[in-house]
């Protein structure tokens, strides 16, 4: 028997979804707000929330102070870099797990993902001397290879699961039909798995581009990505919370207005395998 | 050519031996079948034969050279699936010409090998179509087109009918006879169906636990079955199967008689029973004995215009001249 939804309860469920929803987009509303305030109307109190005068002058300070393209160059970089080079490692070591299975990989991906559990700061000592010898501090390549192998644990498990859901017998006719490993994966596992592969893509450009602990810790001022353009207005030398929210909104903009086109897509990655 | 030949192959997974040592040849030419209950490890030798398992040990030849530890795409056999395992990333054309494009073959002598597939095959109408597009009957073809476009050595079929309707299944089982015969390759072909191993196959042979029970030409495994598993499996209805005094009048510990080499009638015959359930094909009734006090059912073909009711009492002449009999350990007694 079907279960019955009353109009009422569609109402109440709508309500709360809508409240929920809102309360979660608060903060990132109230800052996009607070970025056209001036300094005096952003820590008015009470605060104000609509009606105030309007102004692009934090912005125009911001845009003086500092250079934003080149943040938003080395974030375009880092977050899509390690993302194409997470995924490059990914696809064969998702492939083998999903379709070779040995008896410790169920084990082996468990590991994987425990190393999410590690608290960052923990492992910043080694890892900051080991950028120092390798001259890799403040360099893009250095925090491209450490935003991957933090995602990574994450790039495989999620491939891991979508080829899972591939029939193996698929890939067995490539192998009859001729095809070398390198075939099998290109041009049949990878274009049956690209909903969960471009889900996976999609979600780890964000989590690179909001990773703020590495980015902040391992670089200065030439491979500094807009986590470190954010940083760098909540500074210690007083509160300029309207010129913080303009830095914020021009950081957050970009994964913003990805997100919103990519959401359907992200959604059905996300829930891929799931629904049948 | 496709000269297959197993020599003492084996195949364990961790500790269990699904195929003990096996020997076979499969002649140049021959539509063979793989027979048996589930889990008889037919699916598991086609497999090893194609490559995608790893023998335990002993060695595959094919047409005399050691296919052993040749990945599957080296060994020249094509193979048609059970669940078809089509592109469905890829049109039907792209799908047959994917094996011609693995082997970097001239665009132009791919096209004109498709489009002879593909004609036939009876592909063309819906050659630009994607596989979730297509009928059961119509995606086995387009994995049938794939496999030939390859001209291979040999084709493997796993099962290919076994996901399409009756009907549909008869028509398939004559175009690959067909094919066969039009092609004169080796086809080595599993199924668990005994009707379609004895319509389709030159030769049959009929597997129990990885064991090979017996190999023979269809007629010679209904003829002389060689032990009660194969008298038991081939044929349809199945062979009815007598064991106790009856037997032993026939010197056997057990005796086997067709139900088709039963007569029955109202007043005449050796034996005696009740009626049960009779099934009603048109051209033939199988009727379901009781109360014979040979077995607890005997099974009879009759013609279909023979008209017992439940309950009738009948009387059974099994006909002498070709009661089957066995030994203790089941095998045949000559």
């Amino acid at each position: 028997m079907a279960r019955s939804v009353t109009t009422q309860r569609k109402a109440i469920n709508t309500f709360f979804a809508w409240a929920i929803g809102l309360l979660i987009f608060f903060p990132i509303l109230w800052t996009v707000l607070t970025s056209f305030k001036t300094e005096a109307t952003a820590i008015a109190d009470p605060p104000v929330f609509l009606f105030f005068d309007w102004t692009l002058e934090n912005y125009a300070v911001v845009q003086e102070r500092s250079n934003y393209a080149r943040f938003l160059w080395n974030s375009i970089i880092i977050a899509g870099g390690s993302t194409i080079l997470g995924i490059i490692i990914a696809v064969p070591a998702a492939w083998s797990m999903a379709f070779v299975p040995s008896r410790r990989t169920k084990d082996i991906l468990l590991w994987m993902l425990s190393t999410k559990m590690l608290p960052a700061v923990g492992v910043l000592y080694p890892i900051y001397l080991i950028f120092i010898k390798m001259g890799l501090l403040d360099t893009r390549l250095g925090l491209t290879i450490v935003i991957m192998l933090i995602n990574l644990p994450i790039i495989v498990w999620m491939l891991y699961t979508y080829f899972r859901e591939i029939p193996g017998e698929i890939l067995e006719a490539a192998r009859m039909d001729g095809a070398t490993l390198k075939s099998e994966i290109l041009y049949v596992l990878t274009p049956m798995a690209l909903p969960g592969i471009a889900s996976t893509l999609l979600l780890n450009v964000i989590l690179a581009w909001n990773e703020a602990f590495w980015t902040l810790n391992l670089t200065a001022a030439k491979a500094a990505p807009l986590t470190a353009f954010i940083a760098s207005y909540s500074s210690p030398e007083g509160l300029f919370y309207a010129k913080l929210s303009a830095a914020s909104t021009m950081a957050i903009a970009p994964i913003l207005i990805m997100g919103w086109f990519s959401q359907k897509q992200l959604v059905r990655g996300l829930t891929f395998g799931a629904v049948k | 050519m496709g000269r297959i030949t197993l020599d003492k192959v084996t195949k364990s997974f961790g500790q269990t031996q699904v195929i003990p040592p096996l020997d076979l040849t499969i002649e140049d030419g021959e539509f063979t079948v793989f027979v048996g209950p589930s889990g008889c490890g037919k699916s598991t030798l086609l497999r090893l034969i194609a490559g995608l398992e790893d023998t335990t040990s002993g060695h595959i030849r094919i047409d005399g050279e050691d296919a052993t530890r040749l990945p599957p795409a080296k060994r020249r056999l094509a193979m048609v699936f059970q669940s078809y395992a089509l592109y469905p990333h890829m049109s039907v054309r792209k799908n047959i010409a994917f094996p011609l494009r693995m082997a970097k073959l001239p665009q132009a002598e791919i096209d004109a090998k498709v489009d002879a597939a593909a004609a036939v095959l009876n592909l063309g109408d819906y050659i630009d179509r994607r596989p979730g597009q297509l009928s059961g009957g119509q995606r086995q073809r387009v994995a049938i087109g794939r496999a030939i476009v390859r001209e291979p050595a040999a084709f493997l079929f796993d099962e290919p009918l076994s996901n399409l309707d009756a009907a549909l299944r008869v028509g398939m089982r004559l175009e690959i006879s067909e094919l066969h015969k039009r092609l004169e390759t080796t086809m080595v072909y599993v199924t668990h169906d005994q009707v379609e191993a004895m319509t389709m196959a030159d030769r049959i042979v009929v597997l129990r636990a990885g064991f090979i029970e017996q190999v023979g030409t269809p007629l010679e495994l209904y003829h002389t079955p060689r032990n009660v598993f194969v008298a038991g499996f081939i044929g349809s209805p199945t062979m009815n199967l007598i064991t106790g005094a009856e037997a032993a009048k026939h010197n056997a510990h057990t005796i086997g008689v067709r139900p088709e080499h039963i007569e029955v009638s109202e007043t005449e015959g050796e034996w005696h029973g009740v009626i049960g359930v009779s099934e009603h094909l048109g051209s033939d009734t199988f009727f379901h004995i009781h109360e014979t006090g040979l077995a607890e059912t005997i099974t009879v073909r009759a013609g279909g215009e023979v008209g017992f009711r439940y309950g009738d009492n009948v009387r059974l002449t099994p006909r002498s001249d070709i009661i089957h009999r066995f030994d203790k350990a089941g095998l045949r007694i000559p």
